[in-house]
């Protein structure tokens, strides 16, 4: 009878793990407290990083996201997001500032994304299951970019921060 | 049935002729099991996966990737038959080892994560969509006999 009870307890808090990693059912919170302070400091230092060569990270996560995934080209009919068009570039250079700038202090998130999150609510109303496609298209770039250096560990943090950020972007949806 | 294209299927033969098993399997399970670490549910018997670390030098997670990347290698070979050359594998996932299908996509992704590591600007958004697109069916074919 324990035996069951230990079971069923075993099996739901794996299942509510599983639930912590699913934006579209958990928001911001659970997943940031999730985050260790020496996460939270690699997360920094590798955005850090990556500042400078924004534009080149950025548009190679969107060219992974449109070449895997042919329906997120939708929400670019109005730019040419031909591989090394100026647009490509700017595009791709503001969301990795953006997600650089959020990942200074994740505690804050909220705060510094609420222009973000109101643009995205109301403006580009892009569907939250895009985050998720380009959120692991950025995680190959990085990948790419970083080798070894990506470790699991730093890809274990780099992923749970993509789902608060995409979290906290969809926030204002409904 | 799944068409692949001339390119593709040298994309994909290229990939895998180009890897050492041994490295890449044990790198993407061991990966995996990291990231998502409730799939760690389906290795309770083999030791101890208490860290990164521990778990990275399991010799028993390294054996099973590297078993389960050689597993990939009959999907390579029957490119144009792969929810077949499954089904077994798929009822044995199923009935016996009771892995949630989730999963697959799971350890799918970390792979490429891998396979994007070795060779860097050399896996052109072209190869990964081709590769996922082979990983895609290869996780289909395996979820495709539980009921």
């Amino acid at each position: 009878m324990t035996c069951t009870l230990v079971n069923a307890a075993i099996k739901w808090s794996i299942k509510a793990q599983h639930v912590c990693w699913d934006l579209s059912s958990v928001g911001f919170l659970s997943v940031v407290t999730m985050l260790s302070k020496k996460e939270k400091k690699l997360i920094k230092e590798i955005w850090e990083r990556l500042t400078p060569v924004a534009e080149d990270i950025g548009s190679d996560a969107l060219l992974r996201m449109f070449a895997s995934y042919p329906g997120t080209k939708t929400y670019f009919s109005h730019l040419d997001i031909s591989p090394g068009s100026a647009h490509l570039y700017s595009h791709g250079k503001k969301i990795v500032l953006a997600i650089a700038e959020g990942a200074k202090d994740i505690s804050q998130l909220t705060v510094t994304l609420a222009p973000l999150q109101t643009l995205h609510a109301y403006q580009l109303r892009i569907d939250p299951t895009n985050f998720k496609l380009l959120s692991h298209c950025m995680l190959v770039t990085l990948a790419c970019y970083l080798g070894e250096e990506f470790t699991p560990v730093a890809h274990a943090a780099i992923d749970k921060y993509l789902s608060a950020f995409a979290a906290v972007l969809s926030e204002k949806y409904r | 049935m799944v068409e692949w294209t001339e390119q593709e299927r040298n994309i994909i033969t290229s990939i895998f002729s180009s890897l050492d098993y041994d490295d890449v399997g044990p790198k993407a399970l061991s990966r995996c099991l990291i990231v998502y670490p409730w799939t760690q549910r389906y290795f309770a018997s083999f030791g101890n996966l208490y860290n990164a670390d521990a778990i990275k030098t399991n010799p028993n997670i390294q054996a099973h990737g590297t078993r389960v990347l050689h597993g990939l290698d009959r999907a390579v070979k029957n490119m144009d038959n792969i929810k077949d050359t499954y089904a077994e594998l798929s009822v044995l996932h199923s009935e016996k080892l009771h892995v949630d299908p989730d999963n697959f996509r799971l350890l799918a992704d970390c792979l490429t994560i891998v396979i994007a590591a070795k060779m860097g600007s050399g896996f052109t958004p072209e190869m990964q969509a081709t590769f996922q697109k082979f990983l895609a069916v290869v996780v289909s074919a395996l979820g495709r006999q539980y009921h």
